[in-house]
């Protein structure tokens, strides 16, 4: 179904994080932009459709002091609002906001790290753009910050502050489909593999919370795509439920490891997971309205070999082409449809 | 990121460091029958191993080092394993020195990323502790400090959710981030290949809490399942684990973490040069070298040929340069440690000079001390 194409360099490796790659299609220049963290610094690459020109860029954290690891970043990813795309950066001591192409610094916002070192972790982590003007981060207290982001400039400011989950945040994802009947908006995954939904707005209203039953339950990665929400577990299990109701579609004993990516193309249904167990798979997820049913297919499988990996994105929004990234791999890998 | 994560990194180091001076201490024996006072030579490998265990597991070192606290630097962390290596009658130099913490770093970075939870990387650690118990079982005093360190290890760890130790596990690989060391053991077992990458195999059991991949269910919306869906894994997976003991006591299941060294056969050339050594030796008298110059030294290498050839060989990018600690601000918490353990050194400093140190200078200096 897919073959592999020439890969990508990076000036430095992927660190094991989850949801480790990033990917933002610029159409009318022909580029896309990738993103890989590599401990306190993000490579951004960005290459031309016709595989002739690539450029690199490299940020670092702020507030980065070289001696020591305590200014680690957690996950990049771009936000795409319909006014401005913004590349976010959440790291262990606060959340930077960029233009698109990193080459400034619209916002920053530091987090609250307490005087002595105490035993719980202090990182933001979990990015979503959420309909037209918010940019949502998730806290490693559990907390969530949402942000109006104006159409232009810098005048970014926080709006809200979600206390629901108790354990750190994970992953955070918006509605993708495009479509404006969803009730959901967003949803947010926690260490413990709560799953909460939400409505945005002036104030978010939590619609839903979906618990875990399983005691070791982790859930790494997040996507809610036309009101179903599919979840990757460090159990190597996927679920799919419908979002508002928190009921159970469908259970796949999807990979032998912790899954540490997900990604829907929205026009064409197609699931990518990606987890330590070194594979890849592409999954299809078909709704049937009527019945009120969602069913998921599994495709191809994609085995990349000795690499854990650490992110897997879409290039596109119909799964033509897909990367890859893995621990301690300075590539970035890609695929295309056959 | 984890503030928990040191504990672990410096009790698995220090169980591969062991397992590796073990190792070479009894290549190193010179066997009963070639040697008249051959016993010294035992008993110094089980005082060398018992007072580096003693020094791993002192109390207030440990207490400082379950403190909640970020990572070291690289380079700190190198500077306390020197220490540790030489807070007994021991002498390693630059070479061996480096040679020995490669081949620590690489193990514990191999098992952790082979781990088949996260929650696993706490048996790793038990795998350590019980063969660590095993080398001091003779000896009461350090054995019970080292059962205080399990008991530790269990308050601190037992309770931690697998959120959290997949957060001390990623900490940890980007400590060894970028690490590809090839190490021979490894290369010869194949578990990794020769641009020093680990083999990460598709096969075998799944972690327990895992199911094998394959099924795809379908439920209705009253949750009953409608639709059953097998897929092709693309690997070879056989079944499921059992989870470990973790407790003081029990099957650890896991095997990452014991001691791969234990069926190592000896270098018989190194074996030839240590028989002579032996016979040289044997016509003097009996002295227990009581003062660091008459230090036993233990080559990592197998000749001293190759120990010395390795140092000059040895890649730019490899090489570890031993710093002095300056107690400023952002270092405090590493002086703290290092000068705690500087205390228990026999010799507080550096380790030897990179000089060539002949057999025949160590013989001597064995004789002035007579």
């Amino acid at each position: 179904m897919y073959h592999k194409e020439k890969s990508i360099q990076m000036k430095s490796s992927a660190s094991a994080l989850y949801n480790n790659l990033s990917v933002l299609r610029i159409a009318p220049r022909s580029l896309t932009y990738f993103t890989v963290v590599h401990a306190n610094m993000v490579n951004m690459v960005s290459a031309s459709w016709d595989g002739l020109n690539y450029s690199h860029r490299q940020l670092q954290s702020k507030e980065a002091n070289v001696a020591t690891s305590s200014s680690l970043i957690m996950q990049a990813a771009w936000c795409v609002l319909p006014s401005r795309d913004i590349l976010v950066l959440t790291s262990q001591k606060g959340i930077q906001m960029y233009e698109s192409d990193g080459s400034i610094m619209v916002y920053w916002h530091a987090l609250d790290t307490p005087e002595t070192q105490t035993a719980q972790a202090v990182f933001a982590r979990g990015i979503a753009a959420v309909r037209e003007k918010y940019i949502c981060v998730g806290i490693s207290s559990g907390s969530m910050l949402v942000f109006d982001v104006p159409i232009k400039g810098s005048n970014i400011t926080l709006s809200e502050v979600l206390e629901e989950h108790k354990e750190s945040i994970t992953d955070l994802a918006s509605e993708c489909s495009g479509s404006l009947e969803c009730i959901a908006d967003m949803v947010s995954a926690d260490d413990s593999g709560n799953l909460c939904v939400w409505k945005s707005g002036e104030d978010f209203q939590l619609l839903n919370k979906i618990p875990d039953k399983a005691i070791e339950a982790f859930c790494s990665s997040v996507k809610l795509w036309k009101g179903t929400v599919v979840a990757g577990y460090g159990t190597g299990q996927i679920r799919l439920y419908e979002a508002v109701t928190g009921i159970v579609h469908a259970e796949v004993n999807a990979h032998a490891r912790w899954i540490y990516s997900l990604d829907i193309a929205p026009f064409s249904g197609l699931l990518l997971s990606a987890a330590e167990d070194s594979l890849v798979r592409v999954w299809h997820l078909t709704m049937t309205p009527e019945t009120n049913s969602v069913e998921i297919v599994h495709m191809y499988n994609e085995c990349v070999t000795d690499t854990q990996i650490c992110g897997a994105k879409f290039c596109d929004g119909d799964g033509y082409a897909f990367a890859v990234t893995g621990y301690d791999l300075s590539e970035i890998i890609r695929y295309t449809q056959v | 990121m984890s503030s928990r994560t040191l504990p672990l990194l410096f009790i698995n180091l220090g169980g591969e460091m062991l397992y590796i001076l073990d190792q070479r201490l009894r290549a190193q024996n010179i066997p009963a029958d070639k040697a008249k006072k051959a016993d010294w030579i035992e008993d110094d490998r089980r005082r060398v191993m018992n007072d580096i265990i003693t020094t791993m597991f002192n109390k207030k070192f440990l207490e400082e080092l379950f403190k909640p606290q970020e990572l070291y630097s690289k380079k700190a962390l190198r500077t306390v394993f020197d220490r540790l290596a030489h807070a007994s009658i021991m002498r390693l130099n630059q070479a061996s020195m480096d040679k020995l913490y490669d081949l620590m770093t690489m193990a514990f970075k191999y098992q952790v990323l082979l781990c088949p939870r996260a929650k696993d990387i706490l048996l790793v650690s038990f795998n350590h502790m019980d063969a660590i118990k095993d080398f001091v079982k003779d000896t009461p005093s350090v054995l019970s400090q080292v059962d205080e360190t399990y008991r530790q290890l269990i308050e601190m760890y037992t309770p931690l959710s697998s959120g959290e130790f997949q957060l001390i596990r990623q900490t940890l690989l980007i400590f060894f981030q970028d690490m590809h060391i090839r190490v021979s053991i490894f290369l010869k077992d194949k578990v990794q290949n020769s641009n020093g990458r680990f083999v990460l195999p598709i096969s075998g059991p799944v972690p327990h809490g895992t199911h094998i991949p394959g099924l795809i269910r379908m439920f209705s919306c009253n949750g009953e399942e409608v639709k059953r869906l097998q897929f092709r894994n693309g690997g070879n997976y056989t079944g499921v684990l059992r989870e470990g003991s973790f407790e003081m006591f029990g099957e650890r299941v896991i095997k990452l973490g014991t001691n791969m060294y234990v069926n190592t056969a000896p270098n018989p050339l190194a074996k030839e040069e240590l028989n002579m050594l032996a016979r040289l030796m044997g016509g003097m008298e009996v002295q227990k070298p009581g003062n660091a110059d008459s230090g036993f030294r233990v080559n990592l290498f197998a000749t001293d040929e190759e120990e010395e050839e390795a140092l000059i060989s040895r890649p730019d990018e490899f090489s570890y340069d031993v710093i002095k600690i300056q107690a400023t601000k952002n270092q405090q918490a590493n002086a703290e440690l290092v000068k705690i353990m500087g205390d228990f050194t026999e010799e507080a400093g550096e380790p030897c000079s990179s000089s060539a140190n002949s057999k025949g200078d160590d013989l001597l200096a064995m004789m002035d001390g007579l």
